[in-house]
């Protein structure tokens, strides 16, 4: 399979870059957390990735890396889309916060950290958004259980 | 005459007086002139928005979640309740997620009625964006005028899927049913409601002064900030920045039309409201010349694992009651892998990220809602200006709390 998007992002990130794949023309790079911001940068300002469409999380448990970070990149220059991912350990869930290149990064990070519990490092403002203060848990991992019941809150000042 | 006690009001909902003069605001999160539930807390400085923080997650329901724990076809009456006024995108989109993963593709006539249900719930979205923006700006005959017309189309909807609100119509490989006989002459007839409506409001509203007074130089944003904060849909177009998913990576037969996508310059609210005024008339222009194109033929794809058989089959040989038991049970089975599709909704880019494991239900199923990063934005969007135009600001951003909180 050969994508000059990802042997461009091959030959910049050598090193960081753990696997590509292109599973129904869905164009995916998998890259170590570390250097997420970095490949980030280089899709925006290098390659013309103007839009971070998503930016989502999925739970792999039992698998380690359990979580796997997911932001999917949309160029309108040149029309084209890229999935780019990164493996996150559960011991150690904080990836570099995409806030900086991205101002719309803001509410997706919020909701990753609300549903899985991924922290994200120089958020500006990383605070729970679907769920309420005083939630315990974070609904979309998967040892969540469907039908968990939450004590229910006293009334808020 | 009697004193009465002052009630206990808890801290959040009292005016609070900052040090320099400046006041926090309460706004939400059920307020007669906000167009859905949220709760935004303003700082004011007289009459002028100086900071905001937007609260939501009143209409959360774990749709998300949900759907991890049924079959594939399951969640489609789900996806219903996602984007509740353009029901029928979400279907398609799902199906088209679900069906991509499984690297199969609808008959033909099948994917002509996606188009044309999708275009009618386009339609519907607008128009009750502009008539709940109207009406919250004190113009209600337009939402009257704007809401016949919605329940034409409504009635459009219900006589092809059974549903007005809640249609479900898609399914993994096709559709619940084929169209009804006399859907052609009916869609005329509703067209002929529609475009008299529009009409009426396009003149009650365009030039209307105070209409024209409250959306102008309101709820502005720039095309850098505009496509920084991940917008889509309307709300990106008003800057100039032509980005439409059936233009730009056509889905369905979308290449087949001949369709305009209206952008505006000044990217505030009116521009907003004039592109989505002229979005629906090439809503009908799209769903025209797909009835005219309008193939025959089947509406599902012909494999029993992915489809349903036909009734009289299942009671009359075994190998589709098997299918049926089976499809029933386990539901379809995609290959375990991940795919992201987008469709053009009312609001934006539509997107679903659905990761597979090979069993029967959805390992993670991710939607992308446009209203979420535009409602992030709105911010950004009402900073400077009056409290009064936010109302316009928020109407134009058109929240929909189904998709937003999922």
């Amino acid at each position: 399979m050969n994508s000059y998007l990802l042997d461009a992002l091959r030959a910049k990130f050598p090193d960081d870059l753990l696997e590509t794949h292109a599973f129904r023309g869905d164009e995916t790079a998998v890259i170590r957390k570390e250097a997420l911001l970095k490949a980030a940068a280089f899709l925006r300002d290098g390659l013309g990735f103007d839009f971070l469409m998503d930016l989502t999380a999925a739970d792999y448990l039992p698998r380690d890396p359990r979580f796997e970070l997911v932001c999917h990149f949309y160029s309108s220059a040149h029309n084209y889309r890229l999935r780019l991912k990164c493996p996150v350990y559960a011991d150690d869930a904080v990836v570099a916060s995409l806030t900086q290149l991205w101002p719309g990064a803001n509410w997706f990070e919020r909701e990753v950290y609300d549903m899985f519990g991924i922290k994200f490092d120089g958020h500006p403002d990383l605070r729970r958004i679907l769920m309420y203060d005083g939630f315990e848990g974070h609904p979309l991992r998967k040892d969540y259980p469907l039908k968990k019941r939450q004590p229910r809150i006293p009334h808020r000042d | 005459m009697t004193q009465h006690a002052k009630p206990d009001i808890p801290k959040n909902w009292e005016l609070e007086k900052l040090a320099d003069g400046r006041l926090v605001l309460n706004m939400g999160p059920s307020h007669p002139a906000m167009h859905g539930i949220v709760r935004m807390l303003l700082t004011v400085d007289g009459e002028r928005v100086v900071d905001s923080d937007i609260e939501i997650g009143y209409l959360h329901r774990g749709f998300e979640k949900t759907c991890e724990n049924v079959t594939y076809n399951q969640c489609v009456p789900y996806t219903d309740r996602l984007n509740y006024v353009s029901p029928f995108i979400n279907n398609v989109g799902y199906a088209l997620a679900v069906e991509k993963l499984m690297g199969i593709e609808t008959p033909a006539r099948a994917q002509y009625i996606r188009v044309i249900m999708s275009e009618i719930s386009r339609i519907t979205d607008h128009l009750t964006c502009i008539g709940a923006n109207a009406m919250e700006l004190s113009a209600f005959t337009v939402y009257f005028y704007l809401i016949n017309a919605r329940e034409a189309l409504y009635r459009l909807g219900d006589s092809a899927a059974g549903g007005r609100v809640t249609p479900a119509y898609t399914r993994v490989g096709g559709l619940t049913r084929d169209l009804p006989a006399d859907f052609k002459k009916d869609t005329a007839e509703a067209f002929k409601i529609v475009r008299k409506n529009l009409a009426d409001a396009d003149k009650m509203l365009t030039r209307n002064r105070i209409f024209y007074d409250r959306l102008h130089n309101t709820g502005h944003i720039s095309k850098e900030d505009a496509v920084a904060l991940s917008f889509t849909g309307p709300v990106l177009r008003s800057t100039g920045v032509p980005l439409d998913v059936r233009k730009a990576t056509p889905y369905l037969v979308y290449d087949r039309f001949d369709f305009d996508i209206p952008v505006g310059s000044n990217g505030d609210n009116y521009d907003r409201y004039l592109v989505r005024l002229e979005e629906m008339h090439q809503s009908m222009r799209i769903v025209e010349q797909a009835l005219a194109q309008l193939p025959d033929g089947p509406v599902n794809h012909p494999d029993f694992s992915v489809i349903l058989p036909p009734k009289e089959e299942v009671y009359g040989n075994i190998e589709a009651l098997m299918a049926h038991f089976k499809l029933t049970f386990e539901g379809v089975k995609p290959p375990a892998g991940e795919v992201y599709q987008a469709v053009e909704g009312g609001n934006g880019e539509v997107g679903f990220y659905l990761v597979s494991d090979g069993t029967g239900r959805p390992w993670r199923l991710r939607v992308r809602p446009p209203c979420f990063t535009l409602t992030a934005g709105l911010s950004k969007m009402i900073k400077g200006g009056y409290i009064a135009d936010i109302v316009s600001t928020f109407g134009q951003v058109n929240m929909i709390g189904g998709e937003l909180e999922r």
